[in-house]
């Protein structure tokens, strides 16, 4: 059987983990190791006076001004208007969000470390918090950078002739939208452990991240140490969704530590750190007018984005990959001609935003998605038909839209045609004409987009980004023992990427994966990759193992046709041995020939021998477009606001498909992010800036018992310009569940005029609605 | 988040727990099954210098009915509740709010007693036992005294219970075959503790009735009016009296949470009702 591209092949890593074998940092163990705990400011915006360590604790706390030399977090940008930001390990004159890192103390165990963290005395003079974005960008709020003159990281606008569309629409809808802010929630949060290694002499870092690569950049640039003299190891990683695709100023204050005080040290971030400082992403603003004509059909949309990005601008992706993101793909995978958007990335006293599963488009996708359906209520129809009369049409592909995105391929109203089949639309709206037994009322929602994944160098360059990533390298060598080794400087996180690279290479080699071993996450082993973030994993270090594999092919052709007297155009190779007709030889042998046994070949073979490294970018490398159509079909209560998630389909399509069985995998995982951020996810601050959410009991995530079985059905419409024709998938589900979710909930609620337009739409906020007898701006309709 | 330095001790008898409390003063503290009180140490919002388990006190164990009430022990599990046979309706009614709390790895660590002495408006035994009138027993050094319900728990996090004393048991009175319950929570999901509880048992065979709204204000309260509505009429409550009652018996003025507390009484009156 085939282990190759589009094999249902059991992930290879799941032996370790299902085993509970697995390594994380917090696994590793040292001699000498110690652990830190951190004090973190209990004010959000604050001016440090003093902070005084206990004598007898003088050797076991550091704070900024023991950290002389190092320096800030600051991530540039080119884009015009853009303000960076400095961003010390631990905090220096000032504080600027609730949880940032003041002094970290070392003791042999976490809870003596907590204990010297309590007796660190702060003297905080506090100031005015800036906790609203909108409030923020008045010419009157307290600055969080002084120095900037206001609160703006950034300002960008696409000017689009908006007032010539004004007069020939038929249908203007008027809508204010907003998106919580939110944490991540992986199951491992982050962790990190340094120490010196002086048989290398190298500062080696195990840190829980997506870019060990970037990180071993990131730490050598802020501590002023050569690359060479720095290791980073990224073991077993539970889950990043983004959260650690940047360089944390925990790893860089606990690398520190470990070069000052000579010994191994770790930090592991808890829970309660996550949901307070780690509360940075998701939080948008919508004023949005959209024009329609009669019949539903877009003529411009006229857009203000405002994203509270927090306090500081994270390496290397800043703090306006959110808003560049978000006006750039709010008009998804629609079409239509004039498009105004401003957006303003605004900084306030909470932590510094992150790019999460979809950056910037789970919001950019509810506001459109709910506006679509608004359009398709003014006019009287049906929004799924409305939806896919606007969507760009198979046989425009491919297609530039309204922004400059290219859309490589796709048929993108055939994804909202399978999901109203599979969810039987019709049976839904037959359905809704009876009142339900229990009272709840029944609506069901759609909500599709398109998701630029592996974007490259040219995306990336715009922007000016301290990072633009270019060929990603991958090495593959047929080992000694006549197995397979392939390395990639990409990491797995939960992707089932050590699962599919090798079943790319088993693909080109015609070997099992279970005979391919995958070395990832380690910059002492593997070839540079900028790492895995942008849904590009797949395509690039998939993409990179093809190229490298296919090489490595040619070559164990070559030395087989000496060992088969035949020449390597005649060999193919299957099953882990070379073939001429009815002739073969393994894998084993042909290693073992150049290897072991040299004299069994030509004096004039090829010197580079069996171990490849090859770099690679697809053709095009603005991005390939994967798109997807959701629905769900929900009951509301309308006495208690309560929700439940009756039915709900993915109609996918990403091109070829290298594991369908992971692929379902990241979709249900992704769906079930999107609904926590439909349903349930806020974190909540007052108006000193004071996080109010800050256990698990009262920042609630979907379980299992929350969520709803889920279908899935796929094409595959191959990008053109990738190898195999490959597109990313790993953020695609996360994107979606907020527009099918709440556009189902407004269709439940429809007979009572109700409207929710903010997630999450919580129990409470449905009541509220509902209560006040009027939706947030179901009246503005004209 | 770990806990501060504190010492361990499984006590093996009550008289034992009760020396180690007093012993250890202010900065003494039981637990049982740690489901409340783990976090919180882990929190470090309970600071305690000594740590007296009492989940494995044999006379602290144990269900038994007798003909007038059915006695748990206070270390009883809600899983223990959970699985016990029922006869009368009062042991359904213990089973049905059982198996309604958080999930069961939780249930099978969470104890009756632990639960009521930490005393949160939203748990299910304050309301429920406040419901079905229960009675605690709690031992000092010197004495032992029972307390009902209603006086047990003073207001949210605060019971009757002083710190060198320990609930020893629960005695909830038995119903009659006539008996009728019904409860209901509101939940943002599976697991969490309830935005609003209700809780209405009635019993004409005893001449009992009672309604009880749980998670709202400081503490779970009875409703007279929705009381002796239940009592008297099988019509269900009218939900304007309830909002109006439950305000003036909590406090509370949010329309949102006085809705859904109005909601979740008046579910518990019509499952109660609809039984008969």
């Amino acid at each position: 059987m085939s282990t190759g591209i589009g094999a249902r092949v059991p992930r290879k890593e799941d032996a370790r983990h299902l085993a509970g074998k697995a390594q994380f940092v917090g696994d590793l163990s040292f001699p000498r190791l110690w652990e830190v705990a951190f004090v973190r400011s209990p004010l959000a915006h604050a001016h440090i006076r003093s902070v005084t360590v206990p004598e007898q604790y003088e050797s076991r706390v550091f704070t900024a001004e023991d950290m002389d030399g190092v320096r800030p977090i600051r991530a540039e940008s080119s884009l015009p208007t853009y303000k960076a930001s400095d961003y010390p390990a631990l905090a220096r004159g000032k504080v600027r969000f609730a949880g940032e890192c003041i002094a970290l103390c070392i003791a042999p165990t976490r809870a003596e470390a907590e204990d010297i963290a309590e007796a660190v005395e702060l003297d905080l003079e506090p100031l005015p918090a800036v906790t609203d974005s909108l409030a923020a960008r008045r010419p009157d709020s307290p600055l969080v950078h002084e120095e900037w003159g206001d609160n703006l990281f950034l300002t960008t606008s696409a000017d689009g002739d908006i007032e010539s569309v004004r007069e020939r629409a038929a249908v203007v809808i008027e809508r204010e939208y907003r998106t919580a802010r939110q944490c991540m929630v992986p199951m491992e949060g982050k962790a990190v452990l340094a120490r010196h290694e002086e048989r290398r002499g190298q500062l080696v870092v195990y840190t829980s991240t997506q870019v060990p690569h970037l990180i071993r950049t990131g730490l050598s640039e802020t501590l002023g140490l050569d690359q060479a003299d720095v290791r980073v190891i990224a073991p077993d990683v539970g889950g990043g969704f983004g959260y650690k695709c940047v360089l944390q100023p925990e790893e860089i204050s606990v690398a520190w530590a470990a070069m000052r005080t000579g010994r191994p040290l770790r930090w592991v971030e808890d829970r309660r750190e996550h949901l307070t400082a780690g509360a940075n992403t998701r939080q948008h603003h919508y004023r949005l007018t959209a024009f329609a004509d009669e019949r539903g059909r877009l003529l411009g949309i006229d857009a203000e984005v405002t994203v509270d990005v927090g306090a500081y601008s994270v390496w290397p992706f800043t703090a306006c990959l959110e808003a560049a993101q978000a006006g750039g793909n709010l008009p998804g995978p629609y079409a239509f001609d004039i498009y105004r958007c401003k957006t303003f990335s605004v900084a306030t006293n909470k932590p510094g935003f992150t790019p999460y599963r979809g950056v910037a488009r789970p919001g950019v996708c509810f506001a459109m998605e709910l506006t679509i359906d608004a359009i398709a209520r003014a006019v009287g129809r049906e929004p799924a038909d409305v939806r896919a009369e606007n969507l760009v049409p198979a046989e425009a592909m491919p297609y530039t839209n309204v922004t400059g995105k290219f859309y490589d391929s796709g048929d993108y109203p055939g994804s909202v045609a399978g999901a109203r089949r599979m969810i039987d639309l019709d049976a839904v709206r037959a359905r809704q004409q009876t009142p339900e037994p229990d009272g709840r009322l029944v609506g069901i929602g759609f909500s599709t987009f398109t998701e630029q994944t592996a974007h490259g160098t040219k995306v990336f360059g715009a922007w000016g980004l301290p990072l633009v990533p270019g060929y990603e390298q991958a090495m593959v060598k047929l080992a000694p023992s006549g197995t397979v080794e392939v390395r990639s400087g990409n990491h797995s996180f939960g992707q089932g990427l050590e699962t599919t690279l090798a079943q790319v290479a088993s693909e080109q080699l015609g070997i099992g994966v279970d005979r391919i071993k995958v070395t990832m996450g380690d910059t002492g082993e593997t070839p540079y990759s900028t790492g895995a973030y942008a849904s590009r994993g797949m395509v690039m270090a998939g993409g990179a193992v093809s190229k490298a594999a296919e090489s490595l092919a040619g070559r164990i052709r070559k030395h087989a046709g000496h060992l088969l007297q035949a020449s390597p155009g005649e060999v193919s190779l299957s099953g882990g041995r070379a073939w001429v007709g009815e002739a073969s030889v393994s894998f084993e042998d042909i290693a073992r020939a150049w290897y072991l046994r040299p004299d069994q070949l030509p004096d004039d073979v090829d010197t580079l021998g069996l171990e490849v490294t090859e770099g690679y970018k697809p053709d095009v490398d603005t991005g390939v477009f994967t798109y997807a159509t959701h629905a769900a079909m929900v009951a509301v209560d309308p006495a208690t606001g309560a929700v439940e998630i009756l039915d709900y389909v993915l109609f996918e399509d990403c091109g070829r498909r290298v594991n369908p069985m992971i692929l379902e995998g990241q979709s249900y995982g992704g769906t079930a992010q999107g609904i926590g951020t439909a349903l349930f996810e806020e974190s909540l601050y007052d108006e000193n800036g004071q996080p109010l959410t800050s256990t698990f009991a009262d920042y609630v995530i979907p379980g299992p018992t929350e969520l709803p079985s889920m279908r899935i059905e796929h094409t595959e419409s191959l990008s053109p310009f990738t190898r195999h024709g490959i597109k990313g998938i790993g953020e695609g589900a996360a994107i979606a569940p907020a527009g099918a979710v709440v556009n189902a909930i407004n269709d439940a609620l429809k007979s009572l005029n109700v409207e929710i337009n903010e997630i999450p739409a919580t129990p409470r906020r449905i009541l509220a609605a509902i209560l006040e007898g009027r939706g947030s701006g179901a009246e503005q309709s004209s | 988040m770990k806990p501060v330095d504190f010492t361990y001790h499984r006590a093996d008898s009550v008289d034992d727990a009760l020396e180690r409390l007093a012993a250890g003063g202010d900065g003494a503290k039981l637990i049982g099954g740690g489901q409340s009180l783990g976090p919180m140490l882990n929190l470090r919002l309970s600071r305690p210098r000594v740590l007296v388990d009492v989940s494995s006190v044999e006379a602290l164990r144990g269900i038994e009915s007798t003909r007038e009430s059915v006695v748990t022990g206070a270390a009883a599990t809600h899983s223990e509740i959970e699985d016990r046979p029922a006869s009368d309706p009062i042991e359904h009614a213990m089973r049905e709010v059982a198996a309604g709390i958080a999930y069961r790895a939780v249930r099978n660590r969470g104890t009756i007693g632990g639960s009521i002495v930490h005393a949160d408006p939203a748990a299910d035994w304050t309301s429920f036992l406040l419901c079905a009138d229960a009675r605690i027993r709690i031992r000092g050094v010197d004495d032992e005294r029972d307390v009902r319900m209603r006086e047990f728990t003073r207001a949210a996090y605060t019971t009757a219970l002083a710190p060198d004393e320990i609930v020893t048991r629960i005695e909830i009175p038995r119903a009659t075959e006539q008996a009728r319950f019904g409860f209901h929570k509101l939940c943002r999901k599976t697991g969490e503790l309830a935005e609003a509880v209700g809780a209405a048992l009635v019993d004409p065979g005893r001449r009992f009735c009672r309604v009880v709204a749980g998670a709202v204000g400081a503490k779970p309260v009875v409703l007279p009016a929705a009381t002796r509505s239940l009592a008297a009429t099988a019509a269900p409550a009218d939900p304007e009296a309830l909002r109006s009652e439950i305000a003036a018996c909590t406090g509370e003025h949010d329309p949102v949470k006085l809705h859904m507390a109005a909601v979740a009484v008046g579910r518990a009156v019509d499952r109660a009702l609809a039984t008969r």
